[in-house]
């Protein structure tokens, strides 16, 4: 019956595709035909593919922005390995998002779990959490910067923290910053995601587990976790993709310094193009990052076989 | 459920989230009503000495109603590109058979992998070269581009739960592709809908990267980069930048007050598909 059915509209296609106009007596019958989709594929392919293939092909040019592009071959990624800013803002950029997945990770799966339950005064705490999600990086950022700043900020008033340190005065500190105003940013959506995963696990495994005597701790381990394990690649692909891509926050917290000791890639880019007007060492970074993330996702994909574990996505 | 202990530990912990994430925001409210002195001498956690709302006046009068303005043009623009382009394209794909709309739709699954940060470059000189650099327009069409492919994978999502037999019934009444759109798939979408108009509108009002790389003045710049402007400009001023973030988070800050729980739902498919 349905591969009948198939190869009807299957047949019936080329005259789906002619007729724009959506006829009450042929059309009805079939399927929608590709005039549906076009001008959203017309829109994202202009807007966003095309980009795409042309930073590509700038990767491979020399280019000022003034005077034509011209080929030059593998010049900019030749010039890229041998730079040890890049090379260094490579491995910031893995670094960032390491700590970052590492911090986060357990942080947001302890918090969602907990969300996804039914305490009494969950609803007004969560009220607050969400609060980051809704901010842009630049007004996090802004408010950070505002929050730790040497003079006016909390360490001015805390130096028994704090001691009187700059915090942006140091690599170390720099990078912790970095990864604490991350976490606060983002641990709220990854706690979303868990909580949405953890409330569709199936009650009866842990009416069965209780019947079988195991205590929460072991309900989480047991249950819970395993459960989650689709929840914690899609959260984690995130993580990354968003790490590697971070740049605003670098922009206005800590401008890659102090020195270059937290120019990130992504910041390095745009160095590249609209400070040193390199616009082809500035596509071959960017697409360095589009390399890195899809390898990286993919790996996990593979890695965690979450390709072929559809089955506990229903009910997501 | 009832006759469960209370879970101490986790009470404990996010107890101590909550104060991360809300001695921040209190620090940022309570900035905003006092004038810099008193936050100089007083520190960040007093309460205002003299409350005051000059901080908000003077940041309305150095430009910050124009970017207001911008940026509700910007939001309402992207949302409205995404959800006419969207809703008939995941329809398109949840239901036609053609060839070219499988085509199409790994293209937008290759799209969630694409940062934007990456076209940037292209972009700049794209923009420049048709004459929309430093306008609102050039800002607007990418920013919708790039907010297309998680707003198709959610919608999608949501209409493959329509069950066939609706499809059915109405093709056999002899409705048409556009009946059968108007009248079953976007009403049984809403909740779709609404998220990726909630998805696109904090893409939109939160966006940085390409007001920063395509607009230049005044006249087009939207509240992030006049938030951005302020801290290069005159970081030293706290209070009057604090005020400057709330003001740009006001308006989505609201519409989560009011309607808090599809926000967060809308939100939690992002993530949960």
């Amino acid at each position: 019956m349905t591969t009948t059915a198939t190869a009807v509209s299957a047949d019936s296609k080329g005259v789906e595709r002619s007729g724009r106009r959506p006829g009450r007596s042929r059309e009805g019958a079939g399927r929608p035909g590709f005039a549906w989709a076009a001008p959203a594929a017309v829109f994202f392919g202009l807007f966003a593919i095309v980009p795409l293939a042309l930073v590509v092909a700038l990767s491979f040019a020399s280019w000022n922005g003034l005077s034509d592009p011209e080929f030059a071959g593998l010049d900019n990624w030749k010039k890229l390995f041998d730079d040890p800013i890049m090379i260094k803002s490579l491995w910031l950029s893995l670094l960032l998002t390491l700590l970052g997945v590492v911090v986060q990770t357990p942080l947001s799966i302890l918090l969602g779990v907990w969300a996804a339950g039914h305490q009494r005064n969950r609803a007004v705490l969560s009220a607050i959490y969400f609060v980051p999600l809704l901010l842009s990086a630049t007004a996090v950022s802004v408010l950070w910067r505002a929050v730790l700043d040497p003079n006016f900020g909390v360490p001015a008033h805390a130096k028994w923290l704090f001691g009187d340190g700059n915090l942006f005065g140091m690599q170390s500190s720099a990078i912790g910053v970095l990864i604490f105003v991350s976490t606060w940013q983002f641990t709220p959506l990854h706690t979303l995601i868990y909580q949405g995963a953890a409330r569709s696990v199936p009650r009866v495994l842990y009416q069965a587990a209780e019947i079988d005597g195991a205590g929460r701790y072991r309900q989480f381990f047991h249950i819970t976790l395993p459960q989650l394990r689709n929840s914690v690649v899609t959260s984690m692909i995130l993580m990354v993709v968003g790490g590697l891509t971070t740049f605003d926050t670098v922009l206005i917290l800590t401008q890659g310094g102090p020195g270059t000791d937290t120019t990130i890639s992504a910041y390095y880019m745009y160095q590249k193009a609209f400070k040193s007007f390199d616009y082809g060492a500035a596509s071959a970074i960017g697409v360095m990052l589009i390399l890195v993330a899809t390898i990286i996702s993919l790996v996990m994909v593979r890695l965690t076989g979450y390709d072929k574990m559809n089955s506990t996505m229903e009910g997501m | 459920m009832s006759r469960r202990r209370p879970n101490i530990l986790a009470g404990f912990g996010s107890t101590v989230w909550l104060l991360v994430v809300g001695l921040p925001l209190y620090v940022m409210l309570v900035a905003t009503f006092q004038n810099r002195a008193d936050y100089g001498s007083n520190g960040p956690f007093a309460l205002p000495e003299h409350f005051t709302l000059d901080n908000y006046v003077d940041d309305f009068n150095s430009g910050f109603g124009q970017y207001f303005l911008n940026t509700v043009i910007v939001t309402l623009s992207v949302v409205a590109i995404v959800v006419l382009l969207v809703a008939p394209l995941s329809y398109a794909i949840v239901r036609s058979r053609s060839r070219m709309t499988g085509l199409v739709f790994r293209l937008f699954l290759l799209g969630l992998a694409i940062p934007s940060q990456a076209v940037i470059v292209p972009m700049f000189f794209a923009m420049s070269e048709v004459g929309l650099y430093d306008n609102l327009i050039g800002i607007i069409l990418p920013t919708a581009a790039f907010a297309m492919p998680v707003c198709a994978l959610i919608l999608t999502g949501v209409m493959r739960d329509i069950t066939p037999e609706l499809y059915e019934a109405m093709t056999m009444d002899g409705a048409t592709h556009r009946r059968v759109f108007f009248q079953l798939v976007l009403p049984l979408s809403k909740s779709g809908l609404s998220t990726i108009v909630v998805f696109s509108a904090l893409q939109a009002w939160n966006g940085f990267l390409f007001p920063l790389v395509l607009t230049q003045s005044a006249g087009s710049k939207v509240i992030t980069m006049g938030l951005y402007d302020f801290q290069t400009e005159h970081g030293v001023d706290m209070p009057g930048m604090l005020a400057a973030v709330v003001l740009s988070m006001l308006p989505i800050l609201l519409v989560y007050l009011f309607a808090r729980r599809a926000l967060v739902q809308g939100l939690m498919g992002v993530g949960g598909k």
